[in-house]
Parts: structure tokens; sequence; C-alpha cells
């Protein structure tokens, strides 16, 4: 077992000074009540800034708690933001995959359809955000189970239903599938879930590289995948492109 | 040879985006900057144009690195603007004269007031299609010229330049004190109330009305033809298409034929149908606008339902009221109550627009009791936008004699589920989302592309055209109309509320 990490505890007294203190600390402020040099102080500062944890007054320069750590205990993202940063980049996966895109995250034991983009070809189809998929059996079920540590909690001790003769429905083969998920960055469900069925679904990461849901497509075996049943590579390079581009909005803009 | 694209802008009223579309029509990389907002004084919005050319710099850089392209892959490009915001500058410097009065802005309404007592102002609508009102540019130049100490002069000796915001960034991509082309489209200078909406020209009796001298204003060019060359940023494309933005999200949604119809829900709504050839004109309080014009083809016409305030109220629930922190969370909020508890909010923040064109309405909240939560405000702000469809739909149908069947929606807004259900419930139509919610973007695209023979002809864009989602109506009819009741109810208290200023 290594020792305690120096500058996580170092960051944890700034973090505790700044919470029991009325107004704003400046750097040096901070710095004498520790015993520490500013320089120290200041690299610490700057890391709590970028992850959003501590908020520096343009003004006077300096420091107080951010609205990131006060959110903390509720800091999922919002699903009807997760939508809306990511209408565009499922709309283009749409456009180029010719197939319907689903987002998910990870509900209760469930995945949560939250955006859903009908397949391009004009078709009367239902819109079913709001419904809910199971995890073992869907290609974003499967995402989330292999990067959500809460979805995979979920599951752990329940039966898995079975769909289709495919479905799996045992935890010691679902964990093998779970770690090629993760090795390769993608998932895929082959009439699983529905027979005829399939999909490919990548994981959608928020700030800090978490993972906050999976975006998908779906549609008829024949279409997704090779005589084979393996996936059309083209298409999960689509699906990787578009979880890629909407990882880098959440990333880049959010904090 | 590799793969070409068409670049698009959309310099929006709280942004500028620029978006790289390829051959059909998909999305391949969008950059995006704010701007500030400047409210100086109650009434007034101002933009800080250098601020915007600035960012337009940037984001273009940035599409182009994204989707790692070079210039030379870049077809043409379009550009679409918020429309009716004023700007003057200097032709020799090439600095702008204050800031850009924005659309939104009500600092000339005494001065409206004025002049639709003056003798003449009866030419205006009957020329332009549009009431006299603070909402269009040709007051705001007229206020400028006389606040601004010398202005007038120096504009007569045609010194200053009047543009939009397509001029402005025309005026310096094309090389700015450098020999930039000062021009416009027909679909902006529509709102100026300057142009005859028949003859396509600036108009000298209008001009004359208002005060305005003709040196300073752009050529009129139509919405898609080469303007010139781009000698900064992106050295050599073409700058091929011009829009206003409602009309190149008509565009956009491949509203060609007449009778198409389209909404595009951002910091406002605006509602536009395709008329054809003929101008048409509304008895109930739609506007009369230049839809599009493809170079060497006759104009086509639209009326509007122009609706001031839908998404800028959820930005003033955020920014104002700080009851959310993200605008998309209006609908978690809205979503942990039933309905509206009874309360309604109108957001006559500049006076209300179509159908009513009221300016001295301010906003209003009734139905207040103990029992309303912010879940139910929000709520009421979300209604608010589909109630305001609701007025101008009706209108619409009104003046076509068509019923509406279907609404093609379009916008940041459409992003929200609950609201396009409530569209589609107090419309009593189905509301459908096209693949490209970026419709400006992609309707100055299409332009551009089509000026510069990228794409062959209208059926083609067409084709691309596909639904992305559709929202199928589901309240009780007598819930309906009880509540478009109160809805009306609370609008009439908006009314009257700006007293006219004592002469
Ligand atoms: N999920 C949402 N629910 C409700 N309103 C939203 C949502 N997402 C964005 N908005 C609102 O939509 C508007 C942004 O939409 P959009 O980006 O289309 O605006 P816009 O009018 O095009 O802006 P601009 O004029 O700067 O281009 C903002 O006013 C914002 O408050």
């Amino acid at each position: 077992m290594p020792g305690p990490v120096q500058s996580i505890e170092r960051a944890a007294a700034i973090l505790r000074l700044l919470a029991s203190s009325s107004g704003r600390l400046g750097v040096g402020e901070l710095a004498s009540s520790l015993g520490l040099a500013r320089g120290t102080v200041h690299g610490i500062l700057r890391t709590l800034v970028r992850v959003g944890f501590v908020e520096q007054d343009e003004a006077s320069g300096k420091y107080q708690l951010g609205a990131a750590l006060l959110h903390l205990g509720t800091s999922y993202l919002d699903v009807n933001e997760l939508r809306s940063r990511a209408i565009n980049w499922a709309d283009a996966l749409a456009a180029r995959s010719g197939e319907a895109v689903r987002i998910g995250t990870f509900l209760d034991g469930k995945v949560l359809v939250v955006h859903h983009v009908f397949r391009p070809d004009d078709t009367l189809q239902a819109m079913d955000v709001g419904t809910l998929l199971p995890l073992h059996a869907t290609a974003l079920g499967k995402v989330l189970l292999a990067y959500d540590a809460n979805a995979a909690a979920a599951i752990r001790d329940a039966e898995l239903e079975r769909y289709c003769r495919r479905t799996i429905t045992n935890h010691r083969e679902l964990a093998r599938v779970l770690t090629r998920v993760r090795d390769q960055g993608w998932a895929a469900s082959v009439e699983e879930a529905v027979q005829g069925e399939a999909g490919i679904a990548a994981p959608i990461r928020g700030y800090g590289g978490l993972v906050v849901g999976a975006i998908g497509i779906s549609g008829a075996v024949e279409r997704l995948c090779d005589a084979r049943r393996q996936p059309d590579p083209a298409l999960v390079g689509y699906v990787r492109d578009a979880a890629r581009a909407v990882s880098r909005d959440l990333g880049a803009s959010r904090w | 040879m590799s793969e070409r694209y068409v670049m698009s802008i959309d310099q929006g009223t709280t942004s500028t985006r620029c978006i790289l579309f390829d051959h059909r029509g998909r999305l391949v990389s969008v950059a995006q900057r704010e701007h500030r907002q400047h409210f100086p004084k109650p009434g007034w919005v101002e933009h800080d144009a250098l601020e915007i050319w600035r960012n337009l710099e940037r984001i273009i850089v940035d599409a182009l690195a994204q989707a790692g392209i070079t210039t030379d892959q870049v077809a043409a490009l379009g550009i679409a603007n918020q429309r009716e915001t004023t700007l003057l500058w200097d032709r020799v410097t090439g600095q702008p004269i204050g800031r850009a009065l924005v659309w939104q802005d009500t600092r000339t309404d005494t001065l409206v007031a004025e002049l639709a007592r003056a003798p003449g102002a009866g030419l205006v609508a009957e020329r332009t299609g549009l009431p006299l009102a603070t909402y269009f540019s040709a007051p705001r130049i007229r206020w400028l010229l006389d606040h601004v100490p010398g202005l007038r002069e120096r504009a007569e000796r045609g010194e200053v330049l009047f543009g939009t915001m397509e001029s402005w960034l025309i005026w310096n991509l094309s090389g700015g004190v450098d020999g930039g082309v000062h021009v416009t489209d027909v679909t902006n200078a529509s709102r100026t109330l300057l142009m005859n909406l028949t003859t396509l020209r600036w108009d000298e009796e209008l001009l004359k009305f208002f005060g305005v001298p003709a040196a300073m204003l752009p050529e009129i060019r139509s919405s898609a033809e080469v303007y010139g060359r781009a000698r900064r940023v992106i050295p050599g494309v073409r700058i091929a298409a011009a829009l206003g933005d409602q009309q190149a999200a008509l565009f956009g949604q491949t509203c060609y034929a007449p009778g198409e119809t389209k909404c595009t829900y951002g910091t406002g709504g605006f509602l536009l149908m395709n008329t054809g050839a003929e101008p048409v004109r509304s008895a109930n309080g739609l506007l009369t606008t230049v839809a599009y014009q493809i170079e060497g083809q006759p104009a086509a016409y639209a009326l509007e339902g122009s609706i001031a305030i839908t998404g800028a109220l959820v930005q003033w629930f955020r920014d104002g009221l700080g009851l959310i922190s993200t605008a998309p969370e209006i609908e978690t909020l809205a979503r942990t109550v039933e309905d509206n508890g009874g309360c309604y909010i109108v957001p006559a923040f500049s006076g209300l627009f179509a159908p009513h064109w009221r300016s001295e309405a301010r906003g209003v909240i009734v139905g207040l009791t103990s029992y309303i939560t912010k879940g139910h405000l929000a709520r009421a702000v979300l209604e608010a936008t589909a109630w305001q469809t609701r007025e101008v739909v009706d209108a619409m149908n009104h003046d076509s004699g068509l019923r509406l069947k279907e609404l093609k929606a379009d916008g940041g807004m459409t992003a929200d589920h609950l609201l396009m259900q409530i569209v589609a419930d107090v419309l009593n139509v189905p509301v459908v989302r096209p693949m490209v919610a970026e419709t400006v973007s992609l309707g100055a695209a299409y332009a551009a592309g089509l000026a510069v023979g990228y794409w062959a002809d209208l059926e083609g864009l067409r084709r691309n055209w596909h639904r992305a989602a559709r929202w199928v109506p589901a309240m009780d009819p007598a819930v309906r109309a009880a509540e478009y009741a109160n809805w009306k109810r609370a609008v009439q208290r908006s009314f009257d509320w700006i007293k006219p200023a004592e002469p």
C-alpha cells in the first residue's frame, strides 16, 4: 500500500480553508495559513480551477470554492444538456450511417434513451426518448456496463433476462465480453435484444474522461454486419467518430 | 482530387458559427464563439462589430482545422446573419462608428412614434410590406445620424457606410479598406424599411422619409451569386451567398414551393411561409418579406410571423434569475411538475411582435399563488414559446387560406423534447425536426453551393432533407381551448405598460 499523496492532501487543505472562509482568499493568505510556498499553492490552485473546484475572481485575483464542487453530490451531466450538446453529432452520425441513432445513460439498472434520431429514410418511426432498454442485451448498455461502475454494480447479482436466443445470460461470459469492449473501445449486440436487429455503440466521455453516456446506431443485422455477423468496420468508425466529437465538445466547453 | 466542402457562417445574435458541409449536406465540422451582449440602458442592446469580426477569423481557422482541410478545398462561402442589426463604419479607417444596434434594441421608440405621425408614413407599409416599428433598421440609421455629431455630413460625403452584419463581414473578408465590396442581399435589404418590395431597389421616397443619404447604402444583390473573393482569412474563396438568418433557415429546410413553412427557435422564434413569386399582404399582423433570390431569377417571397422572445426567455431564466445553470436544464426543471399550476409568462421584453406589434407592452407573470414553484415557472417559460407560435400560426392560416398540417421546426430549442411536445400539443399538428438542426447554416451553404455549381439545383437539395424526429399532438382539446383562452388573457395584461414620453 503506497503512502498518502502529498499534493492531494494539500489540495484538500486548500479546499477546507476556502470552505471555512467567509470571503475569498488570495494565494499569499492561503500559503501562509498552510505554511507552504506560494509557488506550490499557486500550482495546486491552477489545477483546482481547471477542474472547476475553485474559481478565481477576475477583479481581485482571489479564490473561492467553485460551482462544480458545490454540485459534486449531484454532478451527473443533466441528460437534457447531454442531448443539446450531442444533437449535431447524432444527426451527422445518422446521416452518415443511414441508421437510427440513440444516446443512452444509466438509470435504475437500465439504459435510459435520452436522444433518438430517426433512420434517414423518411419512413414513419416512433420517438422512443424516455424508454428503458436492458443493459446486458444492447450495445448502448454494454458500453455503460463496461465503463460505468454504477451500471456494473446494478446487475452484479441480478438475473440476466433472456430476450432472444443469443442474449448473454451468463455473468462470466458477460464479463469476458465487457473486457473486450474496454479493449476495443466500442460494443456491439447482434440479435441479443430483438431478433434480426443489431447495434453498435461507443462511450461518450465528459470532463476528465468520465463516461457519461453511450451513443450508438441500431438496425437490421444484414445492414450492420457481414455474413459472419461481424459489425461493419466503417460503421464502427462512424460511431466512434461521433462519440469522440461529442466527448470533445463536452470536455472542452463545459468546464 | 481531394473532397471539396462548402463553408457557412451563421452570424447570430449571441454567437457566430462556422460550419463545413459536404456534398450530401452533412455537417463535417463546427466552430463557434459567443460575443458579448451590451445593455447600456434599459431597452438598449448593442454588439461590438470588431469582436464579431475577430471571432469570425478564429472560428474559420478552427473549423478548417477540425475538418483537417485547407482553404483550396472550400468551394464557396455563404453567410447568414442576424437581421436588422444596424452598423455604421468609416469607409477610410474601417472602424465601426460605435457599436452595432441590435434588432432587439428599442431606443428608437419615440422616433418611430414621431415618424408614424409624419406625412408619408403610409408609404412605408405599402412599399416595404413591413409596419413602421423599432424592429427594423432605417430608424436606427436615422437615430445614429441624429445623435452622433457631424455624422450626417460625413455620411452625405460618402465617408460612412451602413450595413447589416453580412455587409460588414463581406466588406471585411473581401479586403476592407483595401477594396472591400459593399453589398447586401435582397432578404437583408427587405428588412431595412428602405427597399421597395417589388422593384428590389432602394426607394428614393423612403430614403427621403427616413432622412438616410443614399451614399451610405450597400448595393443590393441577389442572395446567391459570387460577390467577390475573400482576400483575408481564407484568401481566394468565393463569397457566394448572403441571406438573413430566417430566410436562410427557410432555404435550408428546402421550403421552395408556395405554402411550405418552417419555424426556427433560437433567441426569438420565426415562422416563415414561402408564398412564391408574388408578395402576399397580411391582414393579420404578419410581415411580407423576400424569401430568397437566386442570381438571374425572380425573387421568391414569404410571409413571416416574428416572435421576439423565445430562447431569450430561457436565457433570462438562467442569467437573470439564476434558477438554472444551463439552458437545457429548463426541461429538467419543467418536468418536475405536471402542469403550469395556473401560471403564465408573457415575455414582452421589448414589446410584442407578431401578430400584435405592441411596442408599449412589457413582460408579465400572471397567476402567481403560493402554490407556484420554480418548476411551474419553467413550464410557463416553455409554454410561452408554444402559445406565441400558436398565435402566429393562426394568423398565417388566415392570411394564406391554407391550414398548416405539419410544422417543420429547427434551431437550438428543438433539442428540448418537452418543448417540442408542447408545441405539437397546442398547435394540434405534428412537429418535425430535420436531420440538420442547423438549418440557418445549411441554407447559407446551399445558396452558396448553388451559386458556384457545387450543387446543381433545388430538387437535388430537397433530396438531402430527412426527418430526424417527430412529435404528435396528445392534448385534450378542452384543455387546449381553456389554456389558449388563459394565454390570451395574459397577453392582454401585458399591453399599455409603457407610457408615451411626455412631449
Ligand atoms: N434545451 C433547451 N431548452 C430550451 N431552450 C434552449 C435549449 N437549448 C438552447 N435553448 C435556447 O435556445 C437559444 C439558442 O438557440 P440557437 O443557438 O439556435 O440560437 P440562435 O438564435 O441561433 O442564436 P444566435 O442568434 O446567436 O444564432 C438560446 O436562447 C437558449 O436559451
